[in-house]
């Protein structure tokens, strides 16, 4: 097989989002139809006029040690605990080139050279670049922290997690807005299939929960203001939907050479068939109405991966609950897939997460791969009416079971500002 | 009132701790802040700042290269504190 199409695999999940520190919890509270938003306390936000998030539901700060949190900008912090738990996940018990146990001499571990990292957020250090900011002003030059530039370098999550795992492939960080953690899967797809790599832990992480980011995009009109119904804001699909909720966390997966994972043993989750990328090339922050760039992107899927549209049967829609966004991905749906979108279970889950930014397509990959994998599709919240403009199969209030016989297929969309379509398909094993 | 050797030395194992979470009796006089106490260059900076405040001292850039000890830090503080 040449190293150019080599099949990947998911062998790790790890994520820690608004519904739980983990990806078990995290999927629980998927199933259950759980919104993760709640009222922003404090004086900071009072002013603002959106004053809900979808906040982690752990706090980085309870789960690792102070010295290393300290030195770390909340996204990495989130991107290191996900990683750690899909590494773990995956089977490995130390960082590569490290024999820690009996199956490691084996040759169970993966060699330095041959692991990399790809892990995005949308806009990187942002807090600890307002807090440090802080500090200049009230403390003065010699109070800012040495930490500050590895804090805020948008390659921090990723860099800390090859750090933690000893990735010597190479360690990447596509920034693409909201499209980020998905650009940054495909990317990491890509190093294994072209060889480069055997193994790379890949996703998206974000915290961005701050009054300057949350003010500049309720200034864009992209956000929810429903500050009285917190939970019932972030409602795509829904006629009364207002714009998207922020929320914060990571989601990151093992991926690996289907060679690599079968050489030493490793619970397959599925496989990545690969991912659909295209630009809009309309406007800076407005989705293109006509859905053209997103078609793109799906046909682009359909003509370079051997997704076969009869075998799909979930999608985990981009769904951000804005009123042009949530319609026009699906109407673009519609002109690329035809029939084929009624044998579709789309699902929301920013309904409950809200809208993780660049972190949006690592929690959102991670839900992907367990619906495939126990065959459940998890629900959207809050559509109490559905918007007229919507012609296809959204999962409503209660999960949904998929077809339990014979392969099957589900995508991940993420889109964001800039234009940046990505789209990601995986299949059963 | 200036402080002595052994409160110095108190105040920078508190320092220690708090910047890079080793136990307070750990740090001892004859410890590395790079070998022995996990101190990288960039937390060295924070460890100065934080003894700089504590004792009202001021540690110029070109003297941290030759703290390299503990004990190379008290005795730089005991001798120029304010």
């Amino acid at each position: 097989m040449s190293p150019t199409n080599r099949t990947v695999v998911v062998t790790g999940i790890g994520a820690t989002t608004p519904l739980g520190g983990d990806s078990a919890s995290t999927w629980e509270g998927l199933l259950a139809g759980r919104s993760g938003v709640k009222p922003l306390e404090g004086e900071r936000f009072a002013e603002l006029p959106v004053r809900i998030a979808a906040q982690a539901a752990v706090d980085p700060g309870e789960v690792l040690p102070r010295p290393l949190a300290r030195k770390l900008d909340r996204s990495a912090q989130f991107a290191l605990i996900a990683a750690r738990e899909a590494w773990a996940d995956a089977g490995y018990t130390a960082p590569a080139g490290t024999v820690a146990s009996a199956a490691d001499a084996a040759g169970a571990s993966v060699v330095p050279e041959r692991l990399g990292t790809v892990i995005a957020s949308g806009i990187g250090g942002v807090t600890t670049l307002l807090d440090q900011y802080d500090v200049l002003k009230e403390k003065g030059v010699r109070r800012v922290s040495p930490h500050t530039v590895p804090m805020l370098m948008p390659n921090g999550p990723s860099a800390n997690v090859g750090l933690e795992v000893n990735a010597r492939a190479g360690v990447h960080t596509p920034v693409s807005a909201c499209a980020s953690g998905a650009e940054a899967i495909g990317y990491a797809v890509e190093m294994i299939r072209t060889g480069r790599a055997d193994v790379v832990v890949a996703g998206g992480t974000e915290a961005a929960i701050h009054p300057l980011p949350i003010a500049a995009f309720a200034n864009m009109m992209a956000m929810s203001k429903n500050n009285e119904d917190p939970t019932g804001a972030s409602r795509p699909y829904d006629k009364g939907r207002d714009g998207f909720v922020l929320g914060e966390g990571a989601g990151v997966v093992v991926l690996e050479s289907a060679e690599h994972a079968a050489a030493r043993g490793a619970r397959v989750y599925c496989e990545v068939l690969g991912q659909g990328l295209s630009a809009d090339s309309h406007h800076i922050a407005q989705p293109e109405p006509t859905g053209r760039g997103v078609a793109a992107a799906v046909q682009n899927l359909l003509d370079n991966t051997g997704l076969d549209p009869a075998e799909l049967v979930h999608l985990n829609a981009h769904a951000t609950s804005t009123p042009q966004g949530d319609t026009a991905e699906l109407k673009a749906l519609r002109q690329v897939l035809g029939d084929d979108l009624d044998h579709i279970a789309i699902s929301a889950t920013k309904s409950m997460t809200g809208h993780l930014l660049g972190g949006a397509g690592g929690i959102e990959t991670v839900a992907t791969v367990l619906a495939l994998y126990h065959r459940i599709a998890p629900p959207t919240i809050n559509v109490h009416e559905l918007d007229d403009d919507i012609d296809a199969d959204i999962v409503r209030g209660e999960p949904r079971k998929l077809p339990v016989d014979g392969p099957i297929s589900a995508i991940n969309n993420s889109f964001g500002f800039g234009g940046h379509n990505v789209t990601l398909a995986f299949r059963t094993v | 009132m200036a402080a002595t050797q052994e409160e110095i030395v108190e105040g920078l194992a508190e320092i220690v701790n708090e910047i890079a979470g080793i136990p307070v009796e750990d740090v001892e006089v004859g410890k590395s802040f790079t070998d022995d106490l996990d101190v990288d260059s960039l937390s060295m900076v924070e460890v100065v700042v934080a003894a700089e405040e504590r004792f009202d001292v001021k540690i110029p850039d070109e003297d941290v290269k030759n703290l390299k000890t503990v004990g190379d830090a008290a005795d730089y503080i005991l001798k120029h504190q304010g």
